[in-house]
């Protein structure tokens, strides 16, 4: 009965007892993970849907400036590395570290971010408005959502930075620095899913 | 009313890669990456959509392995992220269907 509810902190695995011997924070975090999948598969898949419907505005292929997304892409990238590095500094109970991967992931994430609001900036001096044609309005709405996304990223490691600088970081934070990179890599992967189907492969 | 002991389930207390490791799967990924923006100045031919659609799953599956530590936790973590990986796949590509996106 009381056996299966030991489980979890009485095992040293940084987190409360929990019936399943499982964190309930980590838990919750993939099944909010899994849904976030059914949220940009609909964004998504109206973009592919409406990518062609360009009406009287600039198609695709006019306003996509390949190499400066393709840099802005690694730069997301090479962020989810610092991530893991962050993560596995607060598992070390490396406190200097931590603070200091988590806020280089934030900067490369803030130059992402940077990016886009300039890519956003040149389409729509290029005659690219929100309401142009259905392939404007998809694509803004589909890569707007992916960068608030990105910004509430920044917010969060930038929140954990200044927390973690006051009271350091005992062995159960190390739980919270893992949960925001889960949330961190899961924008990284849906960039990899957008610069290929959205970017690279033409209407 | 015995309280047995064992391993909490899935605390496997592997936090995955070591940081040398991490960095080499952010070199392939960086030079997949690159392979990929090959395909805009390159011409592929016919193994154009496959050859990026390989990539993109390849460098999607590798983050959510080794820098997410799904291949190093609990199985029910996967089954939780890919059950809705699959149903929004599953979904979505229904609601193409339907409206003829894949007949173009």
């Amino acid at each position: 009965m009381a056996d299966a509810a030991l489980h979890g902190a009485a095992h040293g695995a940084g987190h409360p007892p929990t019936s399943t011997g499982l964190s309930n924070v980590k838990l919750g975090m993939w099944v909010f993970l899994g849904s976030e999948c059914l949220l940009f598969g609909g964004l998504i898949s109206t973009y592919m849907l409406y990518r062609g419907r360009v009406g009287q505005g600039p198609t695709p292929a006019q306003i996509f400036d390949i190499p400066f997304t393709s840099v802005s892409s690694f730069v997301l990238l090479m962020s989810s590395l610092t991530m893991v590095l962050a993560v596995s500094a607060a598992n070390a109970r490396d406190d200097r570290r931590t603070n200091l991967w988590l806020t280089v992931t934030a900067l490369l994430g803030a130059t992402f971010v940077g990016g886009q609001v300039y890519e956003f900036t040149a389409f729509y001096h290029e005659g690219l408005g929100f309401g142009t044609s259905l392939f404007a309005s998809s694509f803004y709405t589909l890569t707007g959502f992916h960068g608030v996304h990105v910004t509430v990223g920044i917010i969060m490691l930038m929140s954990l930075v200044g927390i973690f600088r006051r009271r350091g970081v005992p062995g159960s934070k190390a739980e919270t620095v893992e949960m925001i990179g889960l949330y961190w890599h899961f924008v990284d992967i849906v960039w990899i899913i957008i610069f290929t189907l959205i970017y690279l492969i033409p209407v | 009313m015995t309280t047995h002991v064992q391993e909490p389930a899935g605390e496997t207390h592997s936090h995955g890669l070591t940081n040398a490791g991490y960095v080499r799967v952010a070199v392939i990924l960086a030079l997949i990456t690159a392979l990929e923006v090959s395909t805009y100045y390159v011409d592929f031919g016919p193994f154009f959509l496959p050859a990026l659609i390989v990539m993109m799953v390849v460098k999607f599956v590798m983050v959510v392995s080794y820098f997410m530590h799904l291949r190093f936790d609990h199985g029910l973590f996967s089954f939780l992220f890919y059950s809705g990986l699959v149903l929004a796949i599953g979904v979505y590509a229904a609601f193409l269907a339907t409206l003829h996106f894949f007949l173009r």
